[in-house]
């Protein structure tokens, strides 16, 4: 084991860990008053949820040693009654075992917790974490094992996937829209006004994934190496290209450039860089940045022609962002970068690094869809997705969690 | 003596103008309220992520103000010369006849309580 590796890991397990809070942040201000507290408790329970499921079983399905054809761990590290000494494939690793399994916790927290831009305002607590927790198990873990663990069968296939532009962004889209089809829209949508609550909060949140994502990506290399420094470098350009080509298109469309949309844009740029931030040089990461704030900004706009209620642009942002970042990947990876890569047609290794990304992203997008899809049409026949009309229009931070989250002094009085 | 009340509906930028000017002529008491509304004005228009708002009810500032009957002009001219800028949405004024009032602390009822 090499102590600076487990420490840089360690410290990026934190990194990412911080960015769930963030993300509650940064979701929370963009809904309603009477549902931000809502909002926020989807992350918090996934960061208590997963981090249980994950040590009893899903991280052992993930990184544990393949059970044939690439499609599974075994059940070899469930429960972790011991701590592991090497992980399947990854032996050229050379940060602690633990320290990994530690760090990809958090990449399974931050995905679940995703989903609940799409659902909030009307989604039951217990049913979204139901809804999360099997979601873990059946997609979420089998989707990490075929792209993270080197033994799974789309990484033997040659798909390169830096920090999860499959397994991250484009599960949580595509999950985020499976559950929004059967869920359907929030009553009054879109007729009625559904304005963030809090834009300051919103950009609060910003701020910490920003930061956050530095470790997402960096620490994705697993270790200390001019391959994790590439990674941050790229994740900073992408976030500020992100944001500007946002901007861009904002006011080359609306003639106002909004704060929100500077935020947006920033994690768009950071979505699409998420695949690539090892595999490709700086002046890539500014170019992948910069379409990756434009083309989602048009994509969040697509929701109201297509009459789906992706509240916060789940589909739109991570979607979109990650299938456009594994593209592009096709186009700007190259081995002098990272000699664990491959070149891709920008550096003479022609169209197959392309097609073999297109691949992932196809499979990744149906599968999560599919996965999520008849998860969520059970727990619509059994325990209901929804919550009531009344509970609805009353707001979920009282109905679900008889809270408020703004209240200028109680007016009511103490009953036992 | 005739009590009326006077209820304005001002620019919340304005408050600062009206409340001087209500002291200026000696007026001592002075209710303010954040309030949500529209007139002719109408409301303004919000862009979150590409998608437009039309923001119907715009905050104002509304202020009631118990007069005698006598000061009734004197103070509502002076209300709307100090809430005044000339463009839309400057608010309205109104004047209703008030029943009684009491000053909680000592019970004194009519004029003696303003």
């Amino acid at each position: 084991m090499n102590t600076t590796d487990t420490l840089w890991v360690i410290v990026s397990a934190a990194l990412v860990l911080f960015m769930t809070p963030g993300l509650a942040l940064f979701y929370g201000g963009m809904v309603r008053s009477k549902n931000v507290l809502a909002i926020m408790m989807n992350s918090l329970a996934a960061m208590a949820v997963v981090t249980v499921l994950w040590v009893l079983i899903a991280g052992s399905w993930a990184f544990g040693p393949d059970l044939g054809a690439g499609l599974l761990g075994d059940f070899s590290l469930a429960g972790f009654t011991h701590i592991p000494t090497s992980l399947a494939g990854l032996a050229g690793v050379h940060a602690s075992p633990l320290a990994v399994l530690l760090y990809q916790m958090m990449f399974a927290i931050i995905t679940a917790a995703l989903i609940s831009g799409g659902t909030t305002d009307r989604i039951k607590f217990t049913s979204f974490v139901v809804l999360i927790s099997a979601w873990t198990l059946l997609v979420y873990a089998p989707l990490a094992h075929w792209i993270f663990s080197p033994t799974g069968w789309l990484a033997q296939r040659g798909v390169l996937d830096f920090a999860g532009g499959t397994v991250v962004e484009i599960n949580s889209g595509f999950s985020t829209l499976a559950v929004v089809l059967v869920l359907g829209a929030r009553r009054g949508w879109p007729r009625d006004s559904m304005t963030p609550h809090s834009v300051p909060l919103s950009l609060l949140g910003l701020g910490i994934l920003w930061f956050g994502w530095l470790g997402f990506n960096g620490g994705s290399a697993l270790g200390v190496s001019n391959v994790a420094v590439s990674a941050v470098f790229n994740t900073q350009l992408a976030a500020a290209t992100g944001l500007i080509g946002w901007l861009i298109y904002e006011r080359s469309t609306e003639h106002y450039a909004t704060t929100l949309g500077a935020a947006s844009g920033a994690v768009a740029g950071m979505v699409a860089i998420t695949p690539c931030a090892g595999f490709v040089p700086p002046y890539a990461a500014l170019i992948i940045g910069l379409l990756a704030g434009l083309a989602c900004s048009k994509a969040v706009r697509m929701k109201f022609k297509l009459g789906i209620d992706d509240s916060l642009d789940v589909l739109g942002v991570h979607g979109v962002g990650g299938v456009i970042g594994m593209v592009l990947l096709g186009l700007f990876a190259s081995k002098a970068v990272n000699s664990a890569g491959s070149d891709g047609l920008f550096y003479g290794g022609g169209i197959h690094l392309m097609l073999t990304e297109l691949l992932a992203a196809s499979v990744s997008a149906a599968f999560a869809f599919g996965a999520t899809w008849v998860i969520a049409q059970v727990i619509k026949h059994t325990m209901g997705l929804r919550v009531s009309e009344e509970d609805e229009l009353k707001g979920l931070d009282l109905s679900q969690h008889a809270e408020s989250a703004y209240s200028a002094g109680g007016t009511g009085r103490f009953s036992s | 003596m005739e009590l009326k009340l006077i209820t304005a509906v001002i620019k919340p930028f304005k408050i600062d103008d009206v409340k001087a000017g209500l002291k200026s002529i000696g007026v001592d008491g002075l209710t303010v309220t954040e309030v949500h509304g529209f007139g002719r004005q109408r409301g303004h228009t919000e862009v979150y992520r590409g998608a437009e708002y039309e923001i119907d009810f715009v905050p104002k500032l509304k202020l009631e103000i118990v007069v005698e009957g006598s000061r009734v002009d004197e103070v509502v001219d002076n209300i709307v010369s100090n809430a005044a800028t000339g463009s839309i949405g400057d608010g309205k004024v109104w004047v209703t006849t008030l029943e009684t009032i009491v000053r909680v602390r000592t019970n004194e009822r009519g004029t003696d309580a303003i």
